[in-house]
């Protein structure tokens, strides 16, 4: 068995995210399953090797509407306080298609650093002449250091929600 | 700037409602505390009553919390709780959940008792409860205890630690809501 190992060059210059055709969530243990929930008003760009993406935390879609109340008040997102989300890299790292984005995420005011790890794709032509690049990248983050600490406890006593939550972001970057 | 002042007791001689009486009586120029009496007038929650406009005292309720800048409860304890009276009038004003009258609400919760504690869980009960319903609840806990004592015949508060304390958590829920004033107006 052979192994080639591409190494994955992060393009220059100015890319912006189709967000037709890119996406950001969040999974997060609940009782005896996993919860997720998606947040579809949000804009990224890699502008020369730094990116960087914002959400508009209100625009945050669940399953049920007064579940999502609850996570736009101030016992979770504060989404009247704190109404974007976001995050800008300082240092990319690649070997291959791997790719490991350090930088600074800020949840409900708070900025802690993180490291998004996941992959890279392209870039490549589209059918439309476009170039795109792709990243599929997700981080886990303790809800706890952005001052979400909301729980409730099972009857075993265990308390419902997980802390450690799944931030997950697919991205399709195009060209200027 | 303008905070309702909901106790949780009926009782006309209440200490729930003369430490509501007091906190009025101890705000800083400016802030008018409004004590709310339409608790006894609150039906008990229907979901099929729950319809737009609910019943006139919900309407009443839910219009005195929307015309307020704030809100001020003073709950005693009931079996280790919110009174019913208090958690039923929640339930209705809650309703619809994403666009109730408490939500991003600066609220505080203060509360006496008979007893040593000073209805420390239902506070805390309290304060669970409207974190639910979506209002933004101030760090503050006044726990009165042996209530009765620190009562004049009148019904008067004549302590004065307590009415420190109750300045203090005014101070505490006027600089919270005037937070909340300055990121609605930005």
């Amino acid at each position: 068995m052979s192994t080639t190992i591409d190494q994955a060059v992060i393009p220059t210059g100015t890319w912006t995210a189709d967000t037709v055709h890119s996406g950001l969530s969040f999974e997060v243990p609940y009782a005896v399953a996993t919860f997720s929930g998606d947040v579809p008003g949000f804009q990224a760009t890699l502008t020369d090797g730094v990116l960087a993406g914002s959400a508009q935390i209100a625009s945050l879609r669940v399953k049920d509407e007064a579940l999502q109340a609850h996570l736009l008040s101030p016992e979770f997102f504060d989404a009247e306080r704190h109404p974007e989300v976001s995050f800008t890299s300082t240092a990319i790292r690649s070997e291959g298609d791997r790719v490991a984005i350090d930088g600074d995420l800020t949840i409900k005011g708070v900025t802690k650093p993180a490291t998004l790890e996941g992959t890279i794709t392209g870039p490549a032509v589209d059918h439309f002449g476009a170039t795109r690049v792709g990243f599929k990248l997700e981080t886990v983050i303790d809800r706890r250091e952005f001052d979400i600490n909301w729980n409730m406890p099972l009857p075993s006593g265990e308390p419902a929600l997980s802390n450690d939550v799944t931030l997950k972001a697919d991205l399709t970057l195009v060209g200027a | 700037m303008r905070i309702l002042a909901i106790s949780g007791a009926l009782r006309s001689g209440s200490s729930n409602t003369a430490l509501l009486r007091a906190a009025a009586e101890e705000a800083p120029a400016g802030v008018e505390l409004v004590l709310w009496d339409g608790l006894r007038e609150i039906p008990p929650f229907d979901q099929d009553d729950d319809l737009v406009p609910g019943p006139t005292a919900v309407e009443a309720l839910r219009d005195a919390v929307r015309e307020a800048d704030a809100v001020l409860f003073a709950t005693p304890e009931y079996n280790s709780s919110v009174p019913g009276a208090l958690k039923n009038a929640l339930d209705w004003a809650s309703r619809p959940i994403a666009t109730n009258a408490f939500r991003n609400k600066p609220v505080a919760v203060i509360g006496a008792s008979a007893g040593a504690f000073g209805a420390v869980w239902s506070q805390a009960e309290l304060r669970k409860v409207l974190g639910a319903m979506g209002a933004r609840v101030a760090e503050v806990e006044v726990a009165v205890g042996h209530a009765t004592e620190k009562l004049d015949e009148q019904g008067e508060l004549i302590d004065g630690t307590v009415r420190q304390e109750l300045r203090d958590a005014v101070a505490t829920l006027v600089t919270l809501t005037l937070e909340s004033l300055a990121a609605a107006a930005a």
